[in-house]
């Protein structure tokens, strides 16, 4: 079986959930002999237009940080193809279009009829120009390119961006596509949404064999908002790498003078940070050795930081900024309580990694990794009132910060990449049997 | 010769309404839902039930027989919110041929943490039995059935009781059959009647259960069962939850009809009767020693403490209101005292269980909780008002006493 994958983002280059997702998945079907092409976008510039997703590009990093040695060692089964998109621009949008349908009449004619349907869903999004908009189908046309020089049995493509090369390389393939769906703009943005990102999302959704969801929450979201029957979708939850120490009892004893709450996660819309302070509002109101450290950047930074402000709780809260790697260990290793206060968390992998660094969490009930953890403590993300009297409870009984520490952390051992590669494994298979058309 | 000797629990503890840490009132009940819980169990299973054994015992003329133990708690619920249940279990004590016994009138565990506070539970209740059905309950038998050689010392210092009931478990037994009757190695005096948990078992919680190779179970095949212990045995007991009837097992299950019809096939034989728990202790000698240096109850498989106790939530939380003991009666006030000993229901403590909360199973059917984690937060916040409100009656008190 070989895959050829798309992805938008791998570590180290990685801005949230979904780079850490791939790793883990692609690593987990490695080790089961699949073979997987994963096709990355090397160098891309998404300027001032990013205002749903923060990108770190190679451009940011020094390519000395990434230790090939060990990644050849874990994902032995993977081939990375990086488009290196700036230096293949693409004069317009037309040019882009017509370099594509000339690719797909040529396999039409090699495939005979059938398959030409994908097209159109191209055209609808034609009139959307833009840098984002050229860099996502920069983005497919180089993959459409790779495609023809690989053989593979079956696309899996994550998330929006890479949709429209998804659509690409299998309306030029005839091969079975798998959309990945790890966030939706519902998630993102609310109700606002970016019209042209979900018209990315449906014709990826609608065009795709087989959909799958990162959570049952997320699956709703598709079949309700995206006119998906359910059928097509899947819920494949994600796992988590065990990277931390497992339980270090030498925090037991520490005597801090303050307590810490920890919000560790991008400070925008989805992530619910206005709950979060007023929950720390309340919970001073009854308790006052207490800190909360707000970890993470996005567009709603100012504005949080403002809110603190007029709370009058501005020398209780404090704002670390994006936090990488040892800074990350650190500021787990100080946190009492992990809050995760997310208005619409298709999954939320930050929860499972507090866990593993033996801090106990509490999450949003509006979130797909609720469905998988017991362990925990849940409230509705708008119940400021119950989010801080679960706080509060954490924060003054040491026996349920124990209970919860140490049930969390064997919990979140069962949630495996392998288990979750076994899945799409299984879905691989039965799209790969059903093709009749190669 | 077996002597069937049925025992039904009868408890619904008083659940505790949700209580944050913000909350400065002193309603920690939810009264609402106690109300709608107790008339759904009353129209389910205590008013059919109770129908049912009142006909049964006419139409055997007296011969068949059976023992309730029902919570203060309970039955303060009852005279609230279900009145006829409290006639129909006064119509079933005027037969005569029922049984009533004694416990901890909050249903706690107070044996494991304050010997007084269990013995004035268990007064409490006696009284409150008395003075409802007019009869003094002559055997005693502990919250989920815990036992161990102190509680026979506790049981026999008082000076009331001939018996106690507890759980016939293998690890208490050693290959000895529960269908006897034992006394204890504290006392020759108080005798000790065992659950048969097979044959209890197979109707509490078998019963229904299409898996089962016995399923269906009839009641003619139940009596063969008991009339295999002809011959080694003097008496079969069944103990278990009075739920079983319409609530655990549901009427579709046929729980009634098995019911209905049991007294009759049992005693199609003739050397099988009905005994209650007193008649079985006055008929039979006690045949052998049972030594049980560590406690034992009725739960799970493990037949220990570990469904109340077995996580830091729990023993904190009882620790903590045991620890309140002094002070709570030492302010003399009769509503303080009330609410910490309705805090005392070992389900409060049952719903904090972690042992078997991801997998999802009877534990978790009876928790109006989402997780062990929010009962116990609830239950804390409501014991750390109750703390402020116990600390502020006593300053009151000394002021007074002072000026």
């Amino acid at each position: 079986m070989k895959v050829f994958m798309l992805g938008w983002e791998f570590p180290p280059f990685i801005s949230g959930g979904l780079g850490t997702a791939c790793y883990g998945l692609t690593k987990a079907l490695s080790k089961m002999g699949l073979e997987v092409t994963f096709v990355l976008p090397r160098s891309i510039s998404m300027g001032s237009h990013s205002t749903h997703v923060q990108m770190r590009t190679p451009a940011d990093i020094n390519d000395s940080d990434i230790n090939l040695v060990e990644y050849e060692r874990n994902l032995k089964n993977i081939k990375f193809k990086a488009i290196d998109s700036p230096l293949k621009p693409y004069a317009s949008n037309e040019a882009y279009r017509r370099e594509i349908e000339a690719m797909i009449r040529a396999k039409q004619q090699r495939c005979g009829a059938g398959k030409a349907v994908e097209t159109n869903c191209l055209d609808s999004l034609a009139h959307y120009a833009g840098d984002m908009y050229t860099e996502v189908h920069r983005y497919a046309a180089s993959s459409v390119k790779l495609a023809l020089q690989e053989d593979f049995d079956v696309i899996h493509a994550h998330d929006w961006m890479t949709f429209p090369a998804g659509m690409a390389v299998a309306a030029v393939t005839g091969k079975p596509l798998i959309v990945h769906i790890h966030s939706t703009e519902f998630d993102r943005s609310g109700e606002n949404v970016n019209q042209m990102i979900y018209d990315i999302e449906r014709a990826g959704m609608h065009a795709a064999d087989k959909i799958i969801a990162v959570s049952f929450l997320t699956r709703n979201i598709i079949i309700s908002r995206y006119g998906i029957t359910g059928d097509k979708v899947e819920v494949v939850y994600n796992g988590v790498e065990r990277n931390g120490n497992g339980l270090s009892f030498n925090r037991i004893g520490i005597n801090k003078d303050e307590k810490i709450v920890l919000f560790l996660g991008r400070i925008t819309m989805q992530k619910g940070p206005e709950y979060f302070l007023g929950a720390a509002k309340k919970v001073l109101e009854v308790m006052d050795n207490v800190k909360f450290v707000m970890a993470g950047s996005g567009d709603m930074m100012r504005k949080a930081v403002e809110l603190a402000a007029n709370l009058g709780i501005g020398s209780k809260v404090l704002f670390t900024g994006f936090l990488r790697g040892e800074d990350v260990r650190k500021v787990y290793e100080m946190a009492d309580l992990y809050v995760m206060t997310s208005v619409s968390e298709p999954f939320g992998i930050a929860p499972l990694e507090a866990l593993n660094n033996d801090v106990p969490v509490l999450i949003s009930r509006q979130s797909g990794v609720s469905e998988v953890l017991t362990h925990v403590l849940k409230a509705d993300f708008w119940d400021v009132n119950e989010i801080a009297n679960k706080i509060v409870a954490v924060l003054k009984y040491p026996p349920l910060q124990m209970a919860l520490r140490e049930h969390g952390n064997y919990e979140v051992r069962k949630l495996k990449w392998d288990d979750a590669a076994q899945k799409c494994m299984q879905i691989y298979n039965q799209l790969s049997a059903s093709t009749v058309c190669v | 010769m077996p002597s069937v000797c049925f025992y039904f629990q009868v408890h619904q503890p008083c659940r505790l309404r949700h209580y944050t840490v913000f909350d400065k009132d002193h309603k920690y009940f939810d009264d609402s839902k106690n109300k709608s819980i107790c008339r759904k169990v009353a129209n389910k299973c205590y008013l059919p039930a109770n129908r049912l054994i009142l006909d049964l015992i006419r139409q055997n003329n007296g011969k068949f027989k059976v023992a309730y133990s029902i919570t203060g708690v309970l039955l303060e619920q009852l005279a609230e919110y279900a009145p006829e249940v409290m006639s129909t279990f006064d119509a079933l004590a005027q037969t005569g041929c029922v049984e009533f016994l004694a416990e901890t009138y909050y249903h706690s565990l107070s044996f494991l943490y304050s010997r007084n506070e269990f013995k004035e539970q268990i007064y409490k209740h006696i009284e409150t039995i008395e003075r409802l059905f007019g009869v003094r309950p002559k055997v005693f038998r502990n919250t989920e059935l815990i036992y161990s050689n102190d509680l026979v010392d506790v049981i026999e210092s008082m000076g009331i009781f001939d018996g106690i009931l507890t759980e016939g478990a293998d690890k208490i037994l050693g290959g000895r059959s529960p269908n006897f009757i034992y006394t204890s190695p504290r006392s020759s005096r108080i005798k000790l009647l065992l659950k048969n948990y097979t044959l209890s078992d197979d109707i509490a919680f078998r019963f229904s259960n299409r898996d089962w190779c016995e399923w269906p179970l009839m009641a003619y095949k139940f009596s063969d069962w008991v009339n295999k212990v002809n011959g080694n045995g003097y008496n079969v007991n069944l103990f278990m939850d009075y739920e079983t009837f319409g609530e655990h097992q549901w009427e579709d299950t046929g729980i009634f009809d098995f019911m209905r019809h049991l007294p009759g096939e049992i005693m199609k034989h003739p050397d099988n009767n009905f005994k209650t728990p007193s008649e079985v202790i006055a008929s039979y000698p006690a045949t052998d020693i049972l030594d049980v240096p560590n406690v034992i109850s009725w739960a799970d498989t493990e037949r220990d403490l570990s469904a109340w106790l077995g996580n830091p939530l729990q023993s904190s939380a009882l620790h903590e209101l045991y620890r309140m003991e002094q002070q709570v009666k030492l302010t003399g006030d009769s509503a303080i005292l009330t609410d910490w000993r309705k805090l005392q229901t070992s389900d409060h403590f049952y719903y904090m269980c972690t042992k078997y909360f991801a997998d999802g199973d009877v534990h978790k059917y009876f928790n109006p909780y989402d997780s062990p984690y929010d009962s116990y937060i609830n239950f804390m916040n409501v014991m750390g008002n109750l703390e402020k409100r116990y600390k502020a009656r006593l300053k009151t008190n000394t002021a007074v006493t002072g000026g």
